[in-house]
Order: structure tokens, then C-alpha cells, then sequence
């Protein structure tokens, strides 16, 4: 208890005269940065969730193509959780003579329970959001169904045994998807009238379907209970399983959050870590002053432990409430631009940001105050007897250890975790070795200008350890600080550019190899984009290397629905763009081998690697194909992309159609309405909502990425000021005794100034070259995206470095020239 | 059996201290016995590097001989482990330094509660406050070091000496940094306070004026007592 109460009247007798300062600030901003980002990052990619979830129309999804017992209606109703219900069957369907093959899709009132159709008056008319579903005795048909029928909306159709009247135009449905096999347009219906049609006989293909949404933890709960319950014809689909294009953007964004959270939490650390080694040097004559006074060894070190727990808790509780303010700001500041209310911020970053201020604090302060308490008690004696020296190496090896496993923990992607610890480790080195070879050459550029020069260069090179370790900390700080400012917005822009406003928003499939020439003749009459057709062969896995499909055990449940069911596969000569090898070669034009490339996510859920023969079925006839090799998709870039490519000897020969993807604006809405009704066989899937979703995923990830990218900003601040005044007691003694001396302010300012421009143009320069090397590498590798070098940035680095080392020395030292060298000397 | 309390304060026997320079062995201590009894007041001078603050050092239990024995009281320091002879300091020992140090982020009145603190008494403020009053600085108990003028710091390390009531008094060159007059009212403070509560008084000093206002003066040379004088 002693040593709690003192621990503590000592911490808050520090902290008012000032002596925490740093050390305290340097933690707040690593904690308030990180769980800022962690309650903001869980705001909006639960929102983005959210979104995510639209395009199921829930949370969660319950499918069969059994009727679904009402049991689960009633678990999740007693769960608190909202259910709808969809049936869904092809039917044909007529207005008259006039007839076409519709999917018929009966809902529940409640439906959607994620998202809100889009629907209008009538053909051409323009689309508004509506929280209904047709009434008993009304449908809703598409565009599609509308053109293929010739009819508009009032039009009587009949379905089944009943007849209903079309109210509305279906614009848009969360769930619509855009997979290739959604060949019929859909006609929507009450599901009260779906009895009437009688269309749901023995032998019909009906799918069942039962929504879900509620709280994320009540889903979650209802998911686990409701998983060992499921029949194996039920399965369960969530937000994995929601639409590539969204899961895409959302991991490249998550990609960007994690990174920059990681930055801020090794700039603090290294803030922290330089803090506490000024703090640790300005307290040994208080520990061997202690000793004196009779405390004992064993005493101090609980001291300064518990004076760390206490700054941890603390710095934990200011940091995570000022983080929790911050992220609120934020929001409020970015209200418009988010357009939906974001959803409160769980609990979970408040133990997060307690963690970390342990973790870094134990990792990089700890070990300075350690060696503090060995301070031997004769130091009140003689000033020159100082603790055992330390083994940095082994004790920041130690915290970074530590520090890499709270990243691993915080972010759990092990390779993005490595390539920043042996990123940080190289920039340490590099930067280290810069700063050395500054030191040495500092000594001979002693003799070549004035006093003031001489004496600057002389600095440099008498504090040996601590320039190096002031180019290190300054490059490091810069470095962040241009990777942030002049680096973000081109990977940001770059990932933008990725999806750009004319990317293709109107999909055409089931295109017969002799409409292809009628239909680009039509398309450059009506003047629209002419692109370029991809073939689309239908195919079935019957075997992998030999084994039949229904003899093999898939370790991945997604791999052994991917084995049985129809695959689109295409082939072609080269590879698409947007695609890219990450194993094999891609053939030879021309070759008459058969040859397969594999989508590197498909290949792993399905088991197979290069190497391996893959046999189909195609239209009854057997054919085989060797990987050769394995690629990356981007699926969020809304081009026919395939997850398995042939060569094009192999299916040629086969019967294919073609699919083709074309920007149209909505100007040309008639234009896209005529070609349905010329090429009535072809459909024609409008992707302007599903874009819209993967942009608002894009738009809002942003938003987060901005603001975390603001902290990881105050983050190499806080390391700049803390490598500014790590030196600083030393120096305004130095400079004070020369003011006695009778050196003129601007010369005792010069000096600094030499010392300081020569660490900030050097430490500019390095961190110009780290920051364009991590930018691409992080372009490259991380983000899969292109990186163009930009000069300004190489002649910013040394221009900033000069100028913020440079000032931040002068301020450090301008109370030496401003005041009596007398108040600097006494308090010395 | 109980001990008879003994009739010294403070007994040195054959202290020697010997560290090894870059030059080979250095004899700082060389065989110097000492005792001083309960309430004197000691002076030891010499010249610097005589020997002096090794002797005080070791004295105090700061440091450890390399040969030789030491009492406090009836406890042998030399006998007791670093963390014995601290908590002995915390209950006997008082120490007045030539550079003060005073903890420069404490105020001159928590400088002088923390010796109290350290001993966990209930009302450390009170007696903090009182010891202040004694040396005159009662109005000064909120200011910080760098507030204070060297006499003033002096007096609050006087305070802070005194303020656990020690047995013991140690003081290495007291007036070192002071000047005279400053040093004068210094040295009156701490020999008014060693009449009030008995303490015995240890004092390592240049200063032959101070040295005469002491019972017994002790002269070092070459880490040996020279001469040793009654006043």
C-alpha cells in the first residue's frame, strides 16, 4: 500500500512539474490514434457490413430446395431476430399471345430485410426506393421481362392459375447478383398469392429461402445455434458469401485501416521508447537519492513498476477517451459523406487500446526505467557514476517482439505483420548506418567554415550515439509523415481508378456465337460501346486427377459445392487484363495443348494445385486439362473474369455463347431496351446498383482510411518531438555555457542550426527513398494496384527535413538565447 | 542477553578502499580507524582527493570497503547487504549534500515529505511543513528547486535531513557552493538543529572556519588521518 500511494503522488508530483510530459503525451497519441481507428474502423465496417449484406437481402440467409420448416421462423422470432420469406420457381409466363420463361419470386412483406428495391411506373420512367412489396393480386416485373413480353406496366398476366396485374417496373432487387446462370428475368409476387398459381407441384424447381437480420451478436448467436440443426439440402449463406465485387473492396480496405493502425502503433512506440530514455536519464539522481534515503532495491523497482502500470492505465483511459471522442468528431464532421447513420462502436477497442499502452510501455520504456533502478546510491556523492550500460539490442528486441505480437493480434494477418516488422527492422538499419556515416564525416567537415560551423559539426560528432539516433528517429517520423501525405492519395486514388465512372455497367450473356456479329453491327449503329465478346462454354468437374468428383473428400465445403455444380469456364489466347499469374505460365498463343489457368482462391477451395488434371463434361463429351497455372482476379472490377481459363484448343470446338460487358449511361436506357427486344434471346443484366454498392464500400472506406491516416500524422509528430527533445537538456546547457562565453546569439543559433539541417537534410533524404520504396512495395504486393514514382517526393524529403528538423532544434534551443544563460545554468 | 547499547555513535576499524584505475591499483582509504561518540560534532578536512567523501561514503553505508569494518550504532554496516544498509539509512542516517540534491519535480515542500513518506508516516505534510518553518522557508514550501537561490536549497535539504529526526547526520561539503555569508547562515541552521534533537554530526569540508565550530577536527592526507584536533 506504501508503495501504491507513493507510487502514485510521485507520478502526479512528475506530471505537474512537467517531467511526464512527453512520455504521457507520446502514449495518448498512440492510444487515442489507435482505438480512434479501431472504434471508427468498427463504426463503418459495420456499416459497410451492412451494405455488404444487402446484396443478400439479410444477414443472414437460409436456403433449400426443400420448404423450410417454420421451426427456424420461430428460433429466430424468439431470438428477436426479423425473418422474411422469398419461394422461387421458373415458370412461363403470358400477357396474351405473347409468353416468355420467367423466375418467379414470391416474398413476404418484410422482404428485403437488408437494402430497399428500386421500382417505377413504368418502362423508361425513373426508379425510386420503396418499402413495399406488390399487393395481393399485383406483380412486378423487370425491364427485361417487360421487353421480352413487349408488354408495360397495367399489362394482366397470367401466371400459373392466376392472373395478376403488372404494376410496377423492377428496377432493382439487393439480392438480384449478376451471376451468369440468373438467365430469367424475374417477375416479383405477393407470396400470399403464390397458393393461387399452383405452380409449386411434386417434381417443380422450387428454392426456398428464409432471411435473417438483426444485432450482429444475436446473428451471430442464431447462427451457431442454428448451424448444427441444418439438413444437408439447407444451407447458410452470410456476409462471406456475399458478392466478390463487395468482399473485394472491403479487404483492400481493411488492408489500408490495418496498415496505417500498425504505423501509428510503431511511431508511438518509437516515441515512447525515446521518451522514456530522457525521463530515465533526468531521474537517476532521484533513484540514487531514494537509495540514500534508505529505500531498498527491491522498493524502487515496484516503484517504477507501478508508476508504469499507473501511466498505463492512465494514458489507457485518456487515450481511449479521447479516442472515443475523436471518432465521433470524425463522424459528425463526415456526416454527409457517410449518408447513413453509422451504428454504435462495440466495446472491444477500449481493451484494445489498455493492451497496447501495456505492450509498449512494457516493451520500450520499461527496460530504461529498469536500468534507472540500478542506479548505485554513491551517484549522490559522485556525479559521475552511472547504472551498468544497457543491452538495447536485447531489450527493444524484446518490445518489438512484444509490439509485433499485439499487431498480430489487432490486425491477424501474419504476412502484412512480417513485411512491416522486416520493414521497420531495414528502415531501422539503413537509417542507423546513415546516421553513422554522418557522424564520421561530420569530423571532417570540422575545418572548413566558421565557429559556428565547426562547432555544429563538432556536436554532431561528440554526441556519436545520439545523432545516429536522431537520424534514425527523425527519418523515421518524416518517412511516415510523406508516406502519408504524398503517397496516400495516389494509392487512394490508384484503388478509386480501379473502378472508374465508365467502368462496364451493362452485362450481356447468353449470346449465340451467330449473333455476335448482328449484335456488334447494332451496337455501333445505336452508337454505344462496342466490346469484346468472351466465349462462355458450360461445363460440369467430373474428375480431378482420375478421382471422380463424388469419390472426393473436399476439405473445404465451398470446394465441394464449387465440384457439383456447373462451372462457366472460357478460354483464350491471352490473359485478361486485371488478372495476373501468381504460379505457372500462361501457354503459347496457338498451342494445341490442353491447358487450364485457375483462380488461386478457387483452386485452394477446390483442392488442386498446377500440375493436376482437371476432366469435364462438356454437352456429354469428356475433356481434359492440366493446370499450368494459377491467377489473381480482380473481381472488383466488373469485367468478365472466369475462374477457370482454357486454352483455346482445348474447347473451340465446343458449343459456346458469348458474354460481353459495355458502359452505358442512362441516357441510353432506350437504346438497351431495343437491343433486349431485338436479341430476345440474349439477357442483359443492368449492373448500375451493384457498382453503386462497391463504390459507397469504396467511398466510405475511404473515409476511414483519411482519418486514420490524421493519427498515424499526429503519430510521427509525436516521434519528431520526442527526437527534438531527447537532446535537449544537453544542448541548452552546451549553448548556455557559450552564451557565457560570449558567442553571439546568431552564432550559438547557427550552430544548431548546421547540426540539425545536416540530421534533417540527410534524415529527408533517406526517408524520400524509404517512402517511395514502401509505396510501391506496398502497391505492388499489398494492394495489387500500379505505382507510377513521383520526383516531388524525393524533393520534398530533404526540403521538409531541413525545415522541420532545422525548426524544431531552434525552438529547442531559442529559450537558451532568448533567456539568461544564468536560468539555464541554475536549473541545470 | 541483551546488548549493552554501545557508547559510540559511529566506529570505523582499518577501513581501506582500493579500486583499480587504468594506471593499476589506487589506494583511496588507507587503514583508518574512527570513532565518534553520541551528539559530537565531527569535522574532517583535507585537501581534494585526500580521501574525505570515500570516508564519508563509507561511513554512511554508501559504499562498501574493501577491507575493514564500520558500526552504526550497534549494527555493523559493513556486515549488512545494500538493502540492509538502506533501511538502516531510512532510520538513523540524515545527509546534507554540496550539490543539494533536491528532486527538481518536487516542490520544496514534497522534497522534504518524502523521506517521511518513504518511512510511511501517517502526517508527512505536518512535520514536512514544521522542519521548513525551522530553517526559515515555511513561506517557500510551494516552489520548485529552480525557484529557490542555493542557500535557500540548501536549507530545504537541511529540512529534509532533519525531518526523520536521524541519529546521524552526514554532510559533504555543506557550503561547497554557497558563498560565505549564505554559508554562514547555512551551517547556523544545521548546528542549531544538532543542538535540538542531539543528532551526531559528520561534516566533510574545505572550510577551516566551519571546521573550528566542530567538537574534533580530523585532518586527511593521502586517504590516511594526518592529525586529529579537540576544540
Amino acid at each position: 500500500m506504501k508503495s501504491i500511494a507513493l507510487a502514485w503522488r510521485l507520478l502526479i508530483r512528475d506530471w505537474k512539474s512537467g517531467e511526464l510530459t512527453v512520455l504521457a503525451v507520446a502514449l495518448i497519441i498512440a492510444i487515442t490514434a489507435l482505438t480512434a481507428v479501431a472504434f471508427l474502423t468498427d463504426r463503418v465496417s459495420h456499416a459497410v457490413e451492412m451494405r455488404a449484406t444487402e446484396s443478400l437481402a439479410a444477414d443472414l440467409r437460409l436456403g433449400s430446395s426443400q420448404s423450410i420448416s417454420a421451426t427456424y421462423s420461430e428460433l429466430a422470432v424468439q431470438a428477436g431476430i426479423d425473418t422474411a420469406e422469398m419461394v422461387t420457381m421458373p415458370s412461363v409466363v403470358f400477357d396474351g399471345e405473347r409468353s416468355t420463361l420467367a423466375a418467379i419470386r414470391a416474398v413476404t412483406p418484410t422482404y428485403p430485410l437488408r437494402g430497399t428495391l428500386k421500382t417505377a411506373d413504368k418502362l423508361l420512367a425513373p426508379a425510386t426506393e420503396t418499402e413495399e412489396i406488390p399487393a395481393i393480386g399485383e406483380a412486378w416485373a423487370t425491364k427485361r421481362l417487360l421487353a421480352r413480353l413487349g408488354s408495360n406496366t397495367g399489362a394482366t398476366i397470367t401466371v400459373g392459375n392466376t392472373q395478376l396485374k403488372i404494376t410496377k417496373v423492377l428496377n432493382f432487387r439487393p439480392d438480384q447478383g449478376w451471376q451468369f446462370v440468373d438467365l430469367a428475368p424475374t417477375l416479383l409476387i405477393n407470396k400470399a398469392d403464390l397458393d393461387a398459381t399452383a405452380l409449386i407441384q411434386p417434381g417443380s424447381r422450387v428454392s426456398y429461402r428464409l432471411l435473417f437480420a438483426g444485432p450482429r451478436n444475436l446473428i451471430s448467436d442464431f447462427k451457431t445455434e442454428l448451424e448444427p440443426q441444418l439438413s444437408p439440402a439447407e444451407q447458410l449463406s452470410d456476409i462471406e458469401d456475399a458478392n466478390p465485387q463487395i468482399r473485394s473492396a472491403m479487404e483492400r480496405s481493411g488492408r489500408f485501416l490495418n496498415l496505417a493502425s500498425l504505423v501509428s502503433v510503431l511511431l508511438a512506440a518509437v516515441a515512447v521508447a525515446m521518451s522514456a530514455r530522457r525521463y530515465a536519464h533526468r531521474h537517476r539522481d532521484r533513484i540514487a537519492l531514494l537509495k540514500c534515503l534508505g529505500s531498498k532495491q527491491a522498493f524502487i523497482m515496484r516503484l517504477n513498476l507501478l508508476q508504469l502500470l499507473m501511466l498505463t492505465v492512465v494514458g489507457a483511459v485518456i487515450g481511449v477517451t479521447l479516442g472515443y471522442l475523436s471518432q465521433e468528431v470524425l463522424a459528425w464532421v463526415a456526416r454527409d459523406l457517410i449518408a447513413q447513420e453509422l451504428p454504435a462502436p462495440g466495446a472491444s477497442p477500449i481493451l484494445l487500446g489498455l493492451v497496447t499502452a501495456l505492450c509498449i510501455l512494457c516493451g520500450f520504456a520499461l527496460p530504461d526505467l529498469i536500468q534507472m533502478g540500478k542506479t548505485p546510491v554513491l551517484r549522490v556523492l559522485r556525479q559521475d557514476v552511472e547504472p551498468p550500460p544497457m543491452a538495447y539490442g536485447i531489450s527493444y528486441l524484446a518490445g518489438m517482439f512484444a509490439v509485433l505480437a499485439l499487431l498480430q493480434w489487432i490486425v491477424g494477418d501474419l504476412k502484412l505483420v512480417l513485411g512491416i516488422a522486416i520493414g521497420a527492422l531495414g528502415t531501422f538499419a539503413v537509417l542507423g548506418l546513415a546516421g553513422w556515416i554522418l557522424v564520421k564525416a561530420s569530423g571532417r567537415f570540422r575545418g572548413v567554415a566558421g565557429v559556428a560551423w565547426r562547432y555544429g559539426f563538432a556536436n554532431l560528432n561528440r554526441r556519436g550515439r545520439e545523432s545516429v539516433i536522431q537520424v534514425v528517429a527523425f527519418g523515421l517520423g518524416l518517412m511516415v509523415l510523406m508516406l502519408l501525405t504524398l503517397v496516400r492519395n495516389d494509392l487512394m486514388d490508384t484503388w478509386r481508378g480501379s473502378l472508374p465512372l465508365d467502368a462496364p455497367n451493362q452485362f450481356m450473356i447468353n449470346i449465340q456465337p451467330h449473333e455476335v456479329p448482328q449484335m456488334q453491327q447494332f451496337l455501333d449503329e445505336q452508337q454505344l460501346q462496342a466490346p469484346q465478346f468472351v466465349p462462355l462454354v458450360r461445363a460440369r468437374i467430373t474428375a480431378i486427377n482420375s478421382t471422380l468428383v463424388e469419390d472426393i473428400e473436399f476439405t473445404d465445403p465451398q470446394g465441394e459445392r464449387w465440384a457439383k455444380r456447373e462451372s462457366n469456364l472460357s478460354f483464350s489466347d491471352s490473359i485478361q487484363s486485371g488478372n495476373k499469374l501468381t504460379e505457372g505460365e500462361w501457354w503459347q498463343a496457338g498451342t494445341d495443348q490442353h491447358e487450364i489457368s485457375v483462380e488461386v482462391d478457387f483452386a485452394s477451395e477446390l483442392g488442386v494445385n498446377i500440375g493436376d488434371e482437371l476432366s469435364f463434361d462438356i454437352a456429354g463429351e469428356p475433356v481434359s486439362a492440366t493446370v499450368t497455372s494459377l491467377r489473381t482476379v480482380e473481381w472488383d472490377s466488373f469485367k468478365p473474369n472466369f475462374f477457370m481459363v482454357f486454352s483455346t484448343a482445348t474447347l473451340k470446338d465446343y458449343p459456346a455463347s458469348y458474354i460481353a460487358a459495355m458502359y452505358a449511361g442512362a441516357e441510353d436506357d432506350s437504346k438497351i431496351i431495343q437491343l433486349m427486344r431485338q436479341f430476345p434471346s440474349v439477357t442483359v443484366i443492368d449492373l448500375d446498383a451493384s457498382l453503386a454498392q462497391v463504390r459507397d464500400v469504396m467511398d466510405k472506406a475511404s473515409l476511414a482510411v483519411q482519418a486514420v491516416f490524421l493519427f498515424t500524422l499526429f503519430a510521427g509528430f509525436a516521434v519528431l518531438w520526442a527526437a527534438a527533445q531527447s537532446s535537449l537538456d544537453q544542448r541548452s546547457f552546451e549553448s548556455a555555457i557559450l552564451r557565457t562565453l560570449g558567442a553571439s546569439r546568431k552564432r550559438v543559433l547557427t550552430g544548431v542550426a548546421v547540426e540539425f539541417i545536416a540530421i534533417g537534410l540527410l534524415a529527408g533524404l533517406l526517408a524520400s527513398t524509404g517512402a517511395s520504396l514502401i509505396a510501391w512495395h506496398l502497391a505492388v504486393n499489398v494492394f495489387d494496384l500500379q505505382y507510377q514514382f513521383s520526383p516531388a517526393v524525393w524533393l520534398a524529403g530533404p526540403f521538409l527535413g531541413m525545415l522541420f528538423v532545422g525548426l524544431s532544434g531552434l525552438l529547442a534551443t531559442w529559450k537558451v538565447v532568448t533567456h539568461s544563460p544564468m536560468s539555464v545554468l541554475r536549473s541545470a | 542477553m541483551n546488548n549493552p547499547k554501545p557508547t559510540f555513535a559511529l566506529k570505523a576499524e582499518n577501513l581501506s578502499k582500493i579500486v583499480t584505475s587504468p594506471e593499476g591499483m589506487l589506494t583511496i582509504l588507507d587503514q583508518v580507524s574512527l570513532q565518534v561518540s553520541h551528539g559530537e560534532r565531527i569535522a574532517i578536512i583535507g585537501a581534494s582527493g585526500a580521501g574525505k567523501s570515500t570516508l564519508l561514503g563509507l561511513l554512511a553505508g554508501l559504499d562498501l570497503p574493501t577491507s575493514g569494518k564500520i558500526w552504526l550504532g550497534e549494527n555493523e554496516l559493513s556486515a549488512l547487504d545494500e538493502d540492509g544498509r538502506a533501511a538502516l539509512r531510512a532510520d538513523k542516517v540524515g545527509f546534507v549534500f554540496q550539490s543539494f540534491h533536491l528532486i527538481p519535480s518536487l516542490t520544496a515542500l514534497e522534497n522534504v515529505m518524502l523521506p517521511l513518506e518513504l518511512a510511511n508516516n501517517p502526517q508527512p505534510q505536518q512535520a514536512a511543513m514544521q522542519a521548513l518553518q525551522n530553517v526559515g522557508l515555511g513561506e517557500r514550501a510551494g516552489h520548485y528547486p529552480k525557484q529557490l537561490s542555493g542557500g535557500e536549497k540548501q536549507r530545504v535539504a537541511i529540512a529534509r535531513a532533519y525531518v526523520t529526526q536521524p541519529t546521524v547526520l552526514f554532510a559533504d561539503e555543506p557550503t561547497g557552493n554557497l558563498d560565505q555569508q549564505t554559508g554562514e547562515t547555512v551551517i547556523d541552521i544545521l548546528f542549531k538543529m544538532n543542538r535540538e534533537y542531539g543528532t551526531t554530526l559528520v561534516l566533510v569540508s574545505h572550510d577551516l572556519s566551519l571546521a573550528k565550530r566542530c567538537d574534533r577536527t580530523i585532518q586527511m592526507e593521502a586517504g590516511k588521518i594526518s592529525t586529529e584536533q579537540m576544540a
